[in-house]
């Protein structure tokens, strides 16, 4: 059984001013279950990173220190960790292999190696045989062998960090059960670090959340410290139990009709079965049009069709003059009415069709904030005092005015949401097309993304959001429809 | 996961023998093909080559149906020196305009076509049929490469194909902020220029979070690996590796025989 002892902790990653983890003085017994929470930029990942012994001396400069059972964890003396991108952490081809891998690496014996293998598979619950290729899972399947992955030496302690931020609810349910699964012998101690704190609760014993400024803020049991500080963890972006805003209940009334799909299918090349099928829809300006769907059901190639990004295999997606009299400056002609919005010119679409990816990144072309919003109406070539003022007015409607020379990649989760979305504001479209804008957010960007979005409908504008996130569509969708297998299930109707 | 799956059914034999054993068999045969200029050589491995291939459950419709680029590249290869090779030497064959082929230019792209198919055709066949998994494990178990370099390399390998999605998604991102590059040659250069950056920026990144889930589960330990997969040098292989040196052998031997070897150098 281990013992984790935290001594005076600190950690400054090599070139950075500011510390990453500050303080921290904490002790962790044989079997202990610990939620470790704490706001955005308070080190969570870092301190976890610091007991998974992954802090390498010559990566930063590290003050105190933490001892596993009286010495530094190093090598194999370690505890197992998870992380929340299942995409980096499958080393091999095969999902038996990838178990295997951190047996080889302890040296167990070849003879002991799959009968652990398939024993650790089993307890996680993955129903696959040992030679399905990993690159054929879906994300939670993906997750769930990463566990037994961690799992396989049998490590007394299990660091969690945000396992199932990257999922949707089906493939989050999964590994939550596997995680229940491995805990359920009572041998194992564990430290979880998630927003989501009500699908956390039974597996927990123990709260600590770390401040903001260095140290440990709250420590102590789950019920009394979230009766105790629900409030100040909500203000902090944690998902505390009852958090979620309620309803919307007025709902916007629709405007002029901008973009229609008409009889719409898509089918990725080399893929035998569409993505997409036989999808009528209509967008309204001044409403929030939401369209559910678990991972693969074709909502990700829906937002990319409506945003005039790829071309349809079938059917197709008809601008009406009303959203294609926009975009005014790089060469209106009248004949783009009937020009497809996978047609125009970037810069065209882009005045028209704001689309907003997943990955905000994606989206970053600049190494400043400021050039990053005046990219767009600088395409459009609109006059320098007019892109001026559209680039402050943006910066400071977003709260991004302090952050005006910073580089994209350098601002943190919640502040990339609001670039990407205010990049996707500049160029003025009468739409925006979304793709799961607060995936794996901590509440606070929830609900800010939340007011934005709700604010740019009360505008007028015309939003088209396609999410698994349910909290999202209550708070915020008008209308909604939901796919399933590429085919629209409920309804809509045209208006 | 193979590097080329549609040219060989999964059971086929070739896929079964130790990848060392057939790529050295390979690397043999090359050698003797890339050392010599002469048509003969290449020919007579090419022969030996396609002879032994039914022999690995290889099916020749099947080989030509997935491996055309291969022989097309190959053509290609050998037209264009035909038409620009040096050697203008011997009879004209046919001068029309710039177009000017003597018989020993056609000779010189001849023989450079063969050789191209005599050394990649193997090579494809013998790479179409190994498995990435069992290379890294053969070259960690029996050549004692090190297990950080192979299995290192084989993790970054898996990452490929997240790299071909991410390089369209890149793509679409920028359409969608208005970046275009229309017919403008210059614009397109600059455009890919910039979005290959980002694509390496975010491959560079996901790398090191590879490496450190790697770390984590006790890759950089100081402890022996063990080996779950075991793959045995067997008879065959070694029949495999000692069938490449003998025809690599006897394709010279044909070609010093019958008089027409010509050194790569001297």
């Amino acid at each position: 059984m281990t013992t984790v002892a935290v001594k005076g902790f600190s950690w400054r990653h090599a070139g950075r001013s500011a510390w990453a983890v500050r303080d921290v003085e904490l002790t962790v017994e044989p079997g202990e279950r610990i939620l470790l929470l704490g706001p955005s930029g308070a080190g969570k990942s870092t301190l976890l990173a610091g007991i998974a012994g992954l802090l390498p001396t010559d990566t930063g400069e590290q003050e105190g220190e933490i001892l596993l059972d009286g010495r530094p964890p190093t090598g194999t003396h370690r505890p197992g960790i998870l992380f929340q991108d299942p995409e980096t952490q499958l080393v091999m081809a095969r999902s038996g292999d990838d178990v295997a891998f951190g047996l080889e690496c302890r040296g167990m014996p070849a003879g002991a190696i799959w009968p652990r293998v398939t024993e650790t598979l089993r307890t996680v619950g993955f129903g696959h045989p040992l030679d399905r290729a990993t690159a054929a899972l879906s994300g939670g399947e993906k997750q769930r062998l990463a566990l037994a992955g961690v799992l396989a030496p049998q490590p007394d302690l299990l660091l969690l960090d945000e396992p199932t931020a990257n999922l949707d609810p089906a493939g989050a349910e999964l590994v939550r059960a596997g995680i229940a699964a491995a805990l359920a012998d009572r041998r194992r101690g564990m430290i979880l670090v998630e927003h989501r704190v009500a699908a956390a609760l039974p597996l927990i014993d123990r709260v600590v959340v770390l401040s903001a400024g260095g140290g440990v803020a709250v420590d102590g049991p789950p019920e009394k410290v979230f009766a105790e500080h629900g409030a100040s963890l909500a203000a902090q972006g944690v998902w505390v139990p009852g958090s979620v805003p309620p309803e919307h209940r007025t709902t916007r009334t629709a405007g002029a009709e901008l973009l229609r799909a008409e009889r719409l299918g898509y089918r990725h090349r080399d893929r035998p079965t569409p993505a997409l099928s036989d999808v009528d829809l209509a967008v309204p300006a001044g409403q929030v049009l939401a369209v559910l769907g678990p991972n693969g059901s074709g909502k990700s190639t829906l937002a990319l069709l409506l945003g005039g990004l790829v071309p349809p295999s079938s059917g197709r997606v008809v601008a009406t003059p009303a959203l294609a009299a926009g975009g005014r400056g790089d060469t209106p002609r009248r004949r783009d009415a009937t020009v497809p919005p996978h047609r125009w010119r970037a810069a065209t679409l882009a005045g028209r069709i704001g689309s907003v990816f997943q990955n905000p990144e994606h989206q970053f072309v600049a190494a400043r904030v400021r050039d990053e919003l005046a990219l767009g109406p600088r395409r459009l070539r609109r006059p320098a005092g007019e892109i001026a003022a559209t680039v402050d007015d943006l910066l400071d409607r977003l709260r991004l005015a302090h952050l005006a020379e910073a580089n994209p990649y350098t601002l943190s989760g919640g502040e990339q949401r609001r670039l990407s979305v205010a990049t996707a504001l500049s160029a003025a479209p009468r739409l925006l097309v979304l793709d799961e804008p607060t995936f794996g957010q901590d509440l606070r960007t929830w609900r800010e993304t939340v007011a934005l979005l709700g604010g740019l409908a009360d505008e007028g504008r015309g939003i088209a959001v396609v999410t698994h996130d349910t909290d999202l569509v209550g708070a915020l969708a008008d209308r909604t429809v939901s796919l399933a297998a590429g085919r629209l299930t409920t309804p809509a109707e045209v208006a | 996961m193979r590097l080329a799956p549609d040219l060989a059914p999964p059971d086929a034999r070739a896929a079964r023998l130790n990848p060392l054993g057939k790529l050295g068999a390979v690397l043999i045969l090359s050698l003797a093909v890339l050392a010599s200029i002469d048509p003969v050589t290449p020919t007579v491995a090419l022969v030996g080559v396609l002879a032994v291939l039914p022999f690995g459950g290889l099916a020749y419709d099947r080989l030509l149906r997935r491996a055309w680029p291969v022989l097309f590249g190959a053509v290609l290869v050998g037209v264009a020196n035909m038409l620009f090779a040096a050697d203008q030497g011997g009879a004209v064959l046919l001068a029309a305009g710039p177009v000017h082929l003597t018989t020993g230019s056609v000779a010189a792209g001849g023989a450079l076509g063969l050789r191209v198919l005599a050394i990649a055709l193997p090579g494809v066949v013998a790479f179409a049929t190994t498995d990435p998994t069992d290379l890294a494990d053969c070259l960690v178990q029996q050549l004692r490469v090190p297990a950080r370099f192979a299995i290192g390399a084989l993790a970054a390998y898996r990452l490929m194909p997240l790299l071909a999605d991410e390089w369209e998604l890149l793509g679409l991102a920028r359409r969608a902020r208005g970046v275009d590059a229309g017919r403008n040659p210059l614009a397109r250069g600059r455009l890919f220029v910039a979005t290959l950056f980002a694509l390496l920026v975010g491959a560079v990144r996901r790398g090191g979070r590879l490496a450190t889930a790697m770390d984590a589960r006790g890759f950089d330990a100081a402890t022996p690996r063990t080996f779950a997969r075991r793959h045995p040098f067997t008879g065959t292989d070694a029949a495999v590796l000692a069938g490449g040196a003998v025809l690599a052998a006897v394709a010279l031997a044909v070609s010093v025989g019958t008089g027409t070897y010509q050194p790569l150098v001297g």
